[in-house]
C-alpha cells in the first residue's frame, strides 16, 4: 500500500470514519465585512499603514507623487494597466515591464506595482500575482511603492474573501498580504527594518474613475 | 530517562541567559496583552471559540479535507505528496533535488522541517541547504537547535552573533545589528537567487483552494518560494483548515497571540506553479503531507485537541517554567507547554518520563492558547498515563489515601509528620535546598478548634 | 442567608497553617456565621489527583463529598482546593453517574473564602484594620480556575489604613505546584525568586494570598534571602483590627 492509502486509512480508522463517508458541514465562516465610507477608510489606512501615503486626485498627479518618492532613484515598474494610465512607465530612471526580470528587480532602488486592493484596518497592500504583476518586483527591490485607485480600498480581509473566496485559483498562483516593510526583532528582539524584503513602503491612492477589477 | 538536571542547573545558574529568556518572553507577552485587551480586540474570545471549533471540525473529518486539498492542489498544476514519514519526505526531496540537479537548496523557517531532521538528511546527500529566517540562518551556522518556537535566536546576544559570522562567515566582528542583518541580506540574497529548489512549512493548508499560508515578516518565506524553480511545502497533517474564508479567524489570532501584530508583514497563499503568461513564480509545486505520528494523536480523542495548535507561542511566552529553563532543556524541537504534551505523545511516555510532570500546572498556557487547547488538561491525562505504566509513587498514595479516609489516623500521621518536619530527609531535603520551612506549628487547627470549643 | 457555615480547612491549612483557619473562623463569626467544623475532614485529593493516581484520588474525593454532602454551605479558605472540587472532582468521577450526581449537587455550595464573603451584605461589620504596605499574589487556581482577580482586591480595599501595591508579577506562578516544588526543587525555587524580587519591587512589608501553599512557598524563598517580608492569607488581614 503505498503512503497516500496508508496515511487516508490512518486518518479515516483514527477518527472511526468509513471511505466516502459524508461529513458533517463545517461552522460558518465568519466574516466581519464592515462597510465604511471611502473617507473613513482612508483615515483609517493612513493611521495604520506603516510607511507613506499620499493621496492624490488623478492618474497624472499620481505620475507626478512617483516622481517625487523616487527623487532621482532608479526603479523598476510592473506592467499594470493602472500604472501605464498614471504615466510611471514615462517617469525618467523607470524600467516597465524588463526583459530580464530578475536582474532588474536585483538591481533597481524601487520597486513599483499596483495592488489587487488595499485594505484599510491594517494598512494592507494585497497583490495577486498576474502577468501584469510579478511577485518579484514588491520583493527584491530595498523601496516598494503601490499606485492604487481609491476604489480598491477595502476595509479588511474579510471583505476581501466575501468577494474573492479564492485567493489562489486557475487565474493566480500567488496572493500575497503585505504590510508594512520587512522585519525582524530575531537578535535581542531589535528591530530591523528591510532584512529580506523593502525596508520602505509608500502607497499612492489616487481619486476619480478607474477600471473595474 | 529522568529530566536534565545538570543542564537545567546549568541554565539557571546563567545570569545572562535567564535575563535574555526571561525579558524577551516578557516583551512578547506584554505584546500579546495588548493586544488581545478587551478595549483593543473585543472579538477576542469570541474568535477563539470559533478558532478551536473550526479546528476541532477539520480534524474530526480530516480524511475529507485532505482529499480536497489535493485535488485543488492539482487542479492549480501542483502536486501532493504523502509522506508517512520523515525519511519519506527527506528521500522525496533528495531525489528531486538530484534529478533537477539542485546542489543548493533554500529554506524558509518550519518546525516541521527540524522535527524530521531534514537539513541533516539533505546534508548527506551532498545538498547545501541554507536557512533563511534571520534567527535559524545565525543557528544553522552556530550549530544550535532553535530555542523557542517563533524567535529561535531568542537566547542569544549581538556578541553571540558578532562571533557566528566572524568564525562561519570570515567577516569582521560587528555587533551593531542593523549591520548583521544586512549582512545576512547580502550573503542570503545570492543563495535565494540562485537556489534549484525553496522549501518552505505551512502555516495553514486552506482545503477549498489548496491554498499553501505563509505567515512572516522577514520576507525569506516570500523569495524562498519566489525565487527557485521549485517549491516544496511540507506540512504536518493538521494544518488544514477547510476554506480560505476561515483564514481572518485565525490570521486575528496568531499574529496577536505570537507577537501582538495584527498582521505580520507579509501573509502569503499560494498554490500551484506559476500560472500562464506569469512571468515569476516557481515551475513546479509540491506539497509534503507528513504524518510521522500525528494519525497516532489524532486515533486518541482525549489528546486530538492538541492537533489543534497553530505553533504561536503564545504559550511558550506565558509558560513560568518555560522562562526558567529555556528551550534547550526540552528533550524535542518542540519546547514549552505545547512540546510538553506533544512530546510524549510524538515519541512515547516512556522516553521522558518526567516531562509532563515538569510543570506547576499554573493554566497559564491554557489561558493564552489561541485555539483554547487545555494543556493542564492534557497534562494531567499524560502523568495518568505514566503512572499507571510506571507505579513509582503509588505506595506513598495508597498509605496517604488511607490516612485520608481515617481522620483519627491522618490527624495522628499528620502530628508526626509535623514532628519530623525539622529533619532533612527526602522531600524536605529537596524543599530546603532552595528554600527554608516554616517550623511546624505546636498544634494543628483541629487542635486549636477542641481548645476554643471548650 | 444560610446562617451556619461548615469549614473545609483543607489538609495544609489544619497542619501546617492553623492561624489562617482559626482568622477565616473569626471573619465568618463576626459577620453572623455559626461556624461548623466537621470532623471527618482531611483532604480534597488534589496531591493523587495531580500526581496521575486517580483511583487513590477517587478514594479521598469520596471522603470529602460524604462529608459534607448534607452542609449547607462550605467555605474553603483555598483557590486550588476549591478549584479541585467545583473543577475537577467531575473529571475524577467522569465515568461513575451516581458520585457525579452527589457531586452537581455539592458543588454550588462550595465556595473559597473571598468568592463566599463578596455575595455577603454586611461586609463593613468586619471593621478589619492592617496599617501595612501590602503586595497581592495571585494564586494560580483562584485566578484562572475560580476567575478571582478582583473579589480579593476589593475585600482589601475595604480594610482600614491598609496599601494595597501590586507587583508586576502578580499573576505569575509562585513555583509551588504541589510536588512540582519537590521534584523539580531548582526550577520552583527559581520561580519563587523571581516573585521575590517582584515583591521587593513593591516596597511592600507583607504579601497576601488565597493559597497556604503559595504562602509558604514565597515565605519560604523570602526567608532564605533574608527578607523580613511576612506572608499572610487573606483571611489573616481581614481579622485583623490593627
Amino acid at each position: 500500500m503505498d503512503s497516500r492509502e496508508a496515511i487516508l486509512e490512518r486518518v479515516r480508522n483514527a477518527l472511526g470514519r468509513k471511505l466516502g463517508q459524508k461529513p458533517l458541514p463545517p461552522p460558518e465562516p465568519l466574516l466581519r465585512v464592515r462597510y465604511e465610507t471611502a473617507d473613513a477608510k482612508l483615515t483609517l489606512f493612513r493611521a495604520q499603514l506603516n510607511g507613506t501615503l499620499t493621496v492624490v486626485p488623478d492618474a497624472a498627479a499620481a505620475g507626478n507623487a512617483v516622481e517625487k518618492l523616487l527623487d532621482g532613484q532608479s526603479a523598476v515598474a510592473s506592467d499594470h494597466p493602472f500604472l501605464q494610465a498614471c504615466g510611471i512607465p514615462n517617469i525618467p530612471g523607470v524600467t516597465a515591464n524588463p526583459e530580464d526580470l530578475r536582474n532588474t528587480c536585483a538591481t533597481a532602488g524601487v520597486g513599483i506595482t499596483s495592488a489587487y486592493c488595499l485594505l484599510a484596518e491594517t494598512g494592507t497592500i494585497v497583490l495577486r500575482a498576474c502577468p501584469q504583476e510579478p511577485r518579484l518586483l514588491s520583493l527584491l527591490p530595498p523601496v516598494h511603492i503601490a499606485v492604487v485607485p481609491l476604489d480598491r480600498l477595502l476595509t479588511n480581509l474579510d471583505e476581501m474573501l466575501s468577494m474573492t473566496p479564492r485567493p489562489v485559483d486557475s487565474d493566480s498562483s500567488a496572493m500575497v498580504l503585505i504590510t508594512g516593510p520587512s522585519r525582524t526583532g530575531d537578535i535581542e528582539q531589535i528591530l530591523v527594518r528591510g532584512v529580506h524584503g523593502p525596508g520602505a513602503v509608500h502607497v499612492v491612492i489616487v481619486l476619480g474613475k478607474t477600471p473595474p477589477l | 530517562m529522568s529530566a536534565p538536571d545538570s543542564a537545567i542547573r546549568q541554565t539557571l545558574a546563567n545570569a545572562n541567559l535567564q535575563l535574555a529568556i526571561y525579558s524577551n518572553t516578557g516583551r512578547l507577552k506584554n505584546h500579546r496583552s495588548k493586544a488581545v485587551a478587551p478595549d483593543r480586540f473585543p472579538e477576542y474570545q469570541d474568535l477563539r471559540t470559533r478558532a478551536a471549533a473550526i479546528k476541532r471540525h477539520t480534524l474530526a473529518f480530516l480524511d475529507v479535507y485532505l482529499l480536497q486539498l489535493e485535488h485543488a492542489v492539482n487542479d492549480n498544476g501542483g502536486k501532493v505528496i504523502w509522506a508517512s514519514t520523515g525519511e519519506e519526505a527527506a528521500d522525496f526531496i533528495i531525489q528531486l533535488a538530484k534529478d533537477r540537479e539542485a546542489n543548493l537548496i533554500v529554506k524558509s523557517k518550519s518546525m516541521t522541517t527540524e522535527e524530521i531532521h531534514l537539513n541533516d538528511r539533505l546534508a548527506q546527500h551532498e545538498l547545501e541547504t541554507v536557512e533563511t529566517d534571520l534567527g535559524e540562518y545565525i543557528l544553522q551556522l552556530a550549530g544550535q537547535r532553535p530555542f523557542h518556537i517563533l524567535a529561535p535566536a531568542i537566547h542569544m546576544t549581538r556578541h553571540d552573533v558578532a562571533k557566528v559570522f566572524n568564525e562561519k562567515l570570515g567577516i569582521e566582528h560587528d555587533t551593531v545589528i542593523e549591520n548583521q542583518a544586512m549582512t545576512a541580506r547580502r550573503v542570503l540574497r545570492e543563495k535565494f537567487l540562485n537556489a534549484g529548489i525553496g522549501i518552505t512549512g505551512a502555516n495553514f493548508l486552506l482545503a477549498d483552494s489548496g491554498g499553501v499560508v505563509i505567515v512572516e515578516n522577514e520576507g525569506n518565506a516570500r523569495l524562498t518560494l519566489s525565487a527557485p524553480k521549485i517549491h516544496v511545502t511540507v506540512a504536518g497533517l493538521e494544518k488544514l483548515i477547510p476554506r480560505a474564508r476561515d483564514l481572518p479567524v485565525f490570521l486575528d489570532l496568531l499574529g496577536r497571540s505570537a507577537t501582538g501584530q495584527p498582521l505580520t508583514s507579509y501573509t502569503s497563499i499560494v498554490s500551484g506553479p506559476r500560472r500562464n503568461g506569469e512571468l515569476d513564480g516557481p515551475e513546479e509545486f509540491y506539497v509534503i503531507l507528513l504524518d510521522a505520528g500525528r494519525t497516532k494523536l489524532l486515533a486518541d480523542p482525549e489528546m486530538r485537541e492538541s492537533l489543534q495548535c497553530i505553533r504561536c507561542g503564545a504559550c511558550l511566552n506565558a509558560c513560568p517554567v518555560y522562562r526558567k529553563i529555556g528551550g534547550h532543556n526540552y528533550p524535542w524541537v518542540y519546547s514549552g507547554p505545547i512540546g510538553k504534551v506533544i512530546t510524549p505523545q510524538f515519541q512515547g511516555v516512556e522516553k521522558d518520563p518526567w516531562l509532563p510532570f515538569a510543570s506547576s500546572l499554573c493554566g497559564a498556557c491554557a489561558e493564552v492558547c489561541p485555539v483554547k487547547i487545555d494543556i493542564p488538561g492534557l497534562l494531567l491525562k499524560l502523568r495518568k498515563e505514566i503512572v499507571q505504566a510506571n507505579p513509582e509513587d503509588r505506595r506513598y498514595f495508597r498509605i496517604w489515601a488511607w490516612l485520608m479516609q481515617r481522620p483519627g489516623m491522618y490527624a495522628l500521621a499528620a502530628k508526626i509528620g509535623r514532628a519530623l518536619m525539622g529533619f532533612n530527609i527526602g522531600p524536605l531535603a529537596a524543599w530546603r535546598s532552595e528554600r527554608d520551612l516554616p517550623a511546624a506549628p505546636p498544634k494543628s487547627f483541629r487542635d486549636l478548634w477542641k481548645q476554643r470549643k471548650k | 442567608m444560610p446562617r451556619r457555615a461548615a469549614i473545609f480547612v483543607t489538609c495544609i491549612v489544619d497542619q501546617l497553617f492553623p492561624n489562617a483557619g482559626m482568622a477565616m473562623v473569626d471573619v465568618l463569626e463576626r459577620l453572623g456565621f455559626e461556624v461548623e467544623f466537621r470532623d471527618a475532614q482531611t483532604c480534597c485529593a488534589q496531591p493523587a489527583f495531580n500526581s496521575g493516581y486517580q483511583k487513590e484520588a477517587r478514594a479521598v474525593a469520596r471522603h470529602f463529598i460524604d462529608t459534607f454532602a448534607d452542609a449547607e454551605t462550605i467555605v474553603v479558605p483555598s483557590g486550588s482546593c476549591t478549584a479541585m472540587i467545583t473543577h475537577h472532582y467531575t473529571d475524577l468521577f467522569a465515568r461513575d453517574g451516581q458520585a457525579l450526581e452527589r457531586i452537581r449537587a455539592l458543588t454550588p455550595k462550595v465556595f473559597e473564602f473571598s468568592q463566599f464573603l463578596l455575595g455577603l451584605p454586611n461586609l463593613d461589620a468586619l471593621a478589619a484594620r492592617f496599617p501595612h504596605k501590602v503586595t497581592y499574589h495571585d494564586s494560580c487556581h483562584a485566578l484562572r480556575e475560580l476567575g478571582l482577580k478582583d473579589a480579593p482586591r476589593r475585600l482589601l480595599g475595604q480594610v482600614k489604613d491598609l496599601e494595597l501595591i501590586e507587583m508586576e508579577a502578580a499573576e505569575e506562578c509562585c513555583g509551588f505546584g504541589g510536588t512540582f516544588s519537590v521534584k523539580f526543587a531548582q526550577i520552583s525555587g527559581a520561580m519563587a525568586r523571581t516573585k521575590v524580587d517582584s515583591i521587593l519591587e513593591t516596597g511592600a512589608t507583607h504579601v497576601v494570598s488565597l493559597d497556604s501553599s503559595c504562602l509558604m512557598q514565597l515565605r519560604g524563598s523570602l526567608s532564605r534571602g533574608g527578607h523580613k517580608i511576612e506572608t499572610l492569607h487573606l483571611a489573616e488581614v481581614l481579622a485583623s483590627r490593627g
